[in-house]
């Protein structure tokens, strides 16, 4: 039953980056080039509520749905990783088009090119795994 | 019904998205895809070669069950609720596009990258090869992605997420901006 929540999560969340665009090369192209509107709206919408739900989380501790408390594990402090692994993360992104979520959604509206992209990621996250251990963090 | 079929407005967009991620919290996990790309790694047997990828993937089976929605909702989506269009991006995008060699035909994402006959050219393929390599490379080095850092992250106020988005597009800008005209 559980099992098929996380599907139906998935389904819906799916539909809301085909229909909003998201999972376009177009908009994505579009954004870093600053010809709209759009793309921004999207994520500021989504901050700003993304922003008063953790804090209503947080406030009134409201648990999950099986009674346990929320806690969201805060972030090592590193400015290294984070930028230098974001630039790679957005040369990428923008290279193709797509953010690991519009990856599966855009395998599943059948564009199978993308699978390509796919199985590359996940080769870029096996060589991370390989030489982590030599990166500054 | 007919507004469903339309592309759905921004902020109807950004809601739904903010409210996925609150559901996921509530179901006592974590809004983040990029992480599916690690659980597959482990699943292959990857932790022979790193014990970063020594963990029990079967513990985030959750996340790639999401994974199998998202595919499905993809499908869903771009089956019953829209004729393939293009997005309406801005007359100044479409412009530009002519430079790339890019057509602006009524597809939802460009024949020239996502097309099974533009498989057989070498160029495209490297394409979506580097690009995907310097995603799952990225994301991991980042500690997230777009869903992980932008989303999450900063809804959380977290300052490491505000460091990692203003990577994810330094790194978008330069390659729109600088290497696109070198690339197309």
């Amino acid at each position: 039953m559980k099992k098929l929540a996380f599907i139906i999560v998935g389904f819906c969340f799916g539909i809301i980056m085909y229909k909003s665009e998201a999972a376009s090369w177009f908009r994505i192209y579009e954004m870093f080039r600053f010809e709209s509107f759009h793309m921004y709206g999207i994520m500021g919408t989504a901050l700003a509520f993304g922003v008063l739900f953790v804090h209503l989380i947080k406030r009134f501790h409201i648990k999950t749905f099986s009674g346990e408390t929320i806690t969201i594990a805060p972030k090592e402090k590193s400015i290294t990783r984070y930028l230098v692994g974001g630039i790679i993360f957005g040369l990428g992104w923008a290279l193709v088009g797509a953010c690991p979520g519009p990856i599966f959604v855009l395998i599943g509206a059948g564009y199978l090119p993308v699978i390509i992209v796919f199985l590359a990621a996940v080769f870029g996250t096996f060589l991370y795994g390989l030489v982590r251990e030599k990166l500054p963090h | 019904m007919d507004f469903l079929f339309q592309p759905w407005p921004w902020y109807v967009s950004g809601f739904l998205i903010a409210l996925t991620m609150l559901i996921l919290l509530l179901m006592g996990k974590r809004f983040g895809m990029s992480s599916n790309l690690r659980t597959f790694c482990a699943a292959c047997g990857a932790g022979k070669a790193s014990d970063f990828f020594k963990f029990n993937w079967r513990d985030d089976v959750w996340n790639l069950l999401i994974v199998v929605g998202a595919m499905l909702g993809g499908y869903f989506a771009s089956h019953y609720l829209s004729q393939g269009d293009m997005p309406l991006i801005s007359e100044a995008t479409i412009a530009s596009l002519q430079d790339l060699n890019i057509s602006a035909t009524n597809q939802y994402v460009p024949v020239e990258l996502f097309s099974l006959e533009s498989m057989t050219n070498i160029k495209t393929l490297a394409i979506l090869i580097i690009g995907g390599i310097l995603v799952g490379f990225g994301a991991r080095y980042a500690g997230g992605c777009t869903s992980g850092h932008a989303i999450s992250g900063l809804s959380n106020l977290q300052l490491p997420s505000l460091i990692a988005v203003v990577g994810f597009f330094i790194g978008g800008l330069i390659m729109v901006h600088l290497l696109y005209p070198l690339i197309f």
